[in-house]
């Protein structure tokens, strides 16, 4: 009975999806109060029916009901609780339960939250992100309905999570992801909103970057989340594959980190505002796409995404009218958006477009790179092509070095325009710092840097010696000290640093080496001592395992690690569970290759310097964004532009403002 | 109204007729690839294991039935598609040959070595011109030859246990090899979290006999 009742409440969500959309738009555009108050009304109805429909859900995965086929299929009676809940985003229905979850859950953070906004901008801002609810749930109804039944004879115990899912990483991966791909919606429906009322000044930007900053910050954990796992799960030491999928959320990504920026522009000086408009647009549109590659099939040449034409061809759609709408939209009314605004080339303005347009070019390697290979196939009859990491990197690298040369300048920079004797007195005071401190760092090492290692990290230290040199300068000047937006930003373009620093020393850096080793044998491999004790034969719960005994010595540091090779006893699948030392400089990592003869083993142990740094950059940034969003400025709320009065102000102390 | 601010709408309209046409190409119904029908083409490559250094040709793939694997150990789905491959082996008697390609031979022994190895022996094709020559668009990929050495049938993205189940073990038990559907049926598809379909194993055993 309880299953019906959920797929009742996600029914009845539909209905209120639409007639939120309905009381929305047409409230707003015919000036009725009543139905604009009615559209926040209906969107907490939404959240609540939805969240209705997830716990039945969840419950039918705790109470193990495997009369529910999704159930069955994807948990087992054995599982732990919590693998139990996660087990509900593990596959394709529940995962776009959850996001409709947190589809409504953005929608009523906007309600909430948006109570001081202009009525009629709320209203349709509702209206929009209600008629994108309502495709998420008839999609849901239609093609994937997790609610249904294995009856009347039901299986006496479901089939399990896959046990590479049963993790962590995999816990928590999903939410995050989706938390920012949903999001993006927001500042989409805010985009739209303002489109539809023909008001396009500024504030709508000032609305929509505390909701952009949020969405962003889950959507890079999120990433960072995938990442970490598929470098402690997959092993061998990779971090990124320039696979469909990653992509798939990295474009959104890219997309979203130039939205964020060019926000700030549009917001305090009215500038870009067309491009502004274009980039909420695109950054929500590929989240679709996004979903689109990942779920319909069309790139499941390359991953193991199950081909369902239905599901296909409703996303097809779906796209079609949500992102064609709002483009065709951009067309028709975007031109009220432009305004001129002068500055100079060595401005703020100027580097944040400069931002931008390395961010755009860099998404479009990687759309172009993602669908190139279907262009290919679709233009020559079936002929297919495939399109490695070595070129995504090739443009990729670049472009990224050129972005962070630029992070450290920007600083600097007022707005309007900057006086280039005293920028380029500060910059070759952080030039020097930097390249001082990468020399340091070169001699340390040894001189074993290769020029692009050498170069990225110079421009980790750049950007790390601009932001710090910019925060003394302030202190100097003295004056109110910087507001929180001011650190939020800081924080952030250190973590980018950091994850550049990460990137380029992991690469140039690690030892990665397959050794044979008889039990009481040493190794010394990347200034780290490995001593194999010979193994051991454990039994898991669920598994059976060959434990390698390995004591590692690290300067002063002794310690144990124990790789495991385990075979799972119900699917015989083997798993080689590797064992990772974390550090803040350096990560050891053992793993067991195969049995050789007398006692001896093959052995894997890698030493990957500051790869961990890639993450906890990513992490700097996510806080970074939300910090900024903490910035009290936000919780005034003017609805007139405010891009006149921070720049004036900014002018008269003499303090430029903060992004 | 600016004619310029229409451009991103009609670049989205590209994007979106292509994802139409990738759809159509992908159609199941549809031949998935040239190759399907006509004999597995001529090659001379290494092998992964080394061996004597001599180079396998096409005559090495006949005699009985074979599946070509195309796999890679920068390839997350192969990982998961492993484990799928070493059941096949355990389970049926047919020749598994892998193409391991665009890899480092190094990393590629290494991963048989950890994850164990389902595979008579395996071709190298380092720079991806074997894979040009069978239109192999990404890895993984699984060709199933007769012993004539003609393409049965191509499986394009991992081979999982309903695949093998609707797909291979019919087919494979048409050309006389005696078959069941893997014991133990389970997703093994380290994608599952996003996949579309998980792979039911209440169904039917289509090709056990």
């Amino acid at each position: 009975m309880a299953p019906e009742l959920g797929h009742l409440a996600v029914i009845v969500a539909l209905v209120l999806s639409l007639a939120g959309a309905g009381f929305g738009l047409a409230g707003a555009g015919l000036g009725r109060r009543r139905w604009m108050r009615a559209a926040v009304s209906v969107t907490f109805g939404q959240a609540v029916f939805v969240a209705l429909g997830f716990a039945v859900l969840v419950w039918a995965f705790l109470a193990d009901d495997f009369s529910v086929a999704y159930a069955a299929h994807n948990s087992n009676s054995l599982l732990p609780w919590h693998y139990k809940i996660s087990a509900v985003w593990g596959a394709h229905e529940g995962s776009l339960l959850l996001w409709t979850l947190i589809m409504t859950l953005w929608m009523s953070a906007v309600a909430l939250w948006g109570t001081r906004l202009p009525p009629d901008f709320l209203a349709r801002a509702l209206g929009v992100m209600g008629l994108l609810n309502c495709g998420f749930l008839s999609f849901l109804l239609l093609t994937s309905n997790p609610f249904e039944r294995l009856l009347p004879l039901p299986p006496g115990d479901g089939s399990d999570l896959n046990p590479l899912l049963q993790d962590f990483g995999l816990i928590v991966h999903p939410p995050m992801l989706y938390t920012g791909y949903v999001g993006l919606a927001v500042p989409f429906a805010f985009a739209v909103a303002a489109l539809l009322s023909g008001r396009l000044d500024s504030a709508w930007a000032r609305w929509s970057r505390p909701w952009t900053n949020v969405a962003w910050a889950f959507l890079t954990l999120g990433i960072a989340l995938g990442s970490w796992w598929a470098y402690y799960e997959l092993g061998w030491g990779g971090w990124w594959f320039w696979d469909p999928v990653e992509n798939a959320s990295f474009m959104p990504w890219l997309a979203a980190t130039a939205l964020v920026h060019s926000l700030a522009v549009t917001e305090k000086r009215g500038a870009f505002k067309s491009w502004t408009l274009l980039l909420a647009l695109t950054a929500f549109s590929l989240s679709l796409l996004g979903a689109f590659i990942v779920r319909s099939g069309v790139l499941t040449s390359v991953h193991a995404f199950a081909v369902d034409p239905a599901r296909g061809l409703f996303i097809l759609a779906f796209l079609a009218v949500v992102v064609g709408g709002a483009l065709a939209l951009f067309g028709v009314r975007g031109a009220a958006a432009w305004s001129p605004v002068r500055y100079a080339l060595l401005s703020r303005e100027a580097f944040l477009l400069l931002n931008n347009l390395l961010l755009v070019v860099a998404l479009g390697v990687v759309l172009l790179g993602t669908l190139y290979p279907l262009a290919y196939e679709a233009a020559s009859g079936g002929d297919k092509i495939s399109i490695g990491p070595p070129w995504f990197n090739r443009f990729f690298v670049p472009l990224m070095m050129a972005a962070a040369a630029a992070l450290g300048i920007g600083p600097f920079l007022g707005w309007k325009r900057s006086n280039l004797r005293r920028l380029a007195r500060r910059l070759l005071a952080c030039f020097v710092t930097a390249s001082g401190l990468a020399a340091l760092f070169g001699l340390l090492l040894g001189g074993s840097l290769s020029w692009a290692g050498g170069a990225a990290l110079v421009l980790g230290l750049w950007i790390a010696a601009a932001h710090g040199l910019d925060l003394v300068r302030r202190r100097r000047i003295g004056g109110p000290p910087p507001p929180l937006a001011y650190w939020g930003m800081s924080l952030a373009h250190l973590g980018f640093a950091v994850s550049l620093l990460g990137v380029a020393l992991t690469h140039e850096l690690s030892v990665e080496k397959d050794v044979r080793m008889s039990p009481g044998e040493v190794a010394n491999h990347g200034g780290v001592a490995f001593r194999f004790d010979g193994v051991v034969q454990v039994a898991g719960p669920n598994y059976r395992a060959e434990r390698g005994l390995f004591e590692i010595a690290d300067g002063e540091r002794r310690l144990q690690l124990t790789p495991e090779k385990r075979r799972y006893v119900v699917s015989g699948s083997l798993m080689t569970e590797a064992a990772i030392d974390p550090g803040f400089f350096k990560d050891i990592y053992v793993s067991l290759g195969e049995p050789l003869d007398n006692g001896d083993w093959a052995v894997r142990v890698y030493v990957k310097p500051f790869v961990r740094w890639i993450w906890f950059g990513a992490l700097m940034m996510a806080l970074g964004g939300v910090l900024a969003v903490a910035d009290k400025r936000y919780r005034r709320l003017r609805s007139h532009s405010s891009a006149v009065r921070p720049v004036a102000a900014g002018q008269l102390s003499g303090v430029k403002a903060p992004v | 109204m600016r004619p310029a601010l229409f451009t991103p709408l009609v670049v989205f309209l590209v994007i979106l007729l292509l994802g139409y046409i990738g759809f159509q190409l992908e159609d199941p119904h549809r031949l998935p690839s040239a190759l399907v029908g006509k004999p597995f083409p001529d090659f001379a490559a290494q092998r992964l294991e080394g061996g004597d250094g001599a180079l396998v040709g096409r005559e090495d793939l006949l005699g009985s039935p074979t599946l070509v694997n195309v796999w890679a150990t920068w390839c997350p789905t192969c990982r998961a598609e492993h484990e799928e491959l070493l059941r096949i082996r355990a389970s049926a008697p047919v020749r598994i040959i892998g193409v391991n390609y665009k890899d480092d031979p190094a990393k590629a022994r290494r991963w048989l070595r950890d994850y164990g190895d389902p595979y008579e022996f395996n071709l190298v094709d380092p720079d991806g011109a074997l894979g040009v020559e069978l239109g192999v668009y990404g890895a993984p990929e699984t060709f199933l030859l007769n012993a004539a050495g003609e393409v049965v049938f191509k499986q394009v993205g991992a081979i999982t246990e309903s695949v093998w189940r609707r797909e291979l073990a019919p087919r494979l038990a048409a050309l006389g090899v005696a078959v069941s559907a893997a014991p133990n049926a389970r997703p093994a598809d380290a994608s599952a979290a996003f996949s579309a379909t998980p792979a039911a194993p209440q169904q039917s055993d289509v090709g056990s006999r």
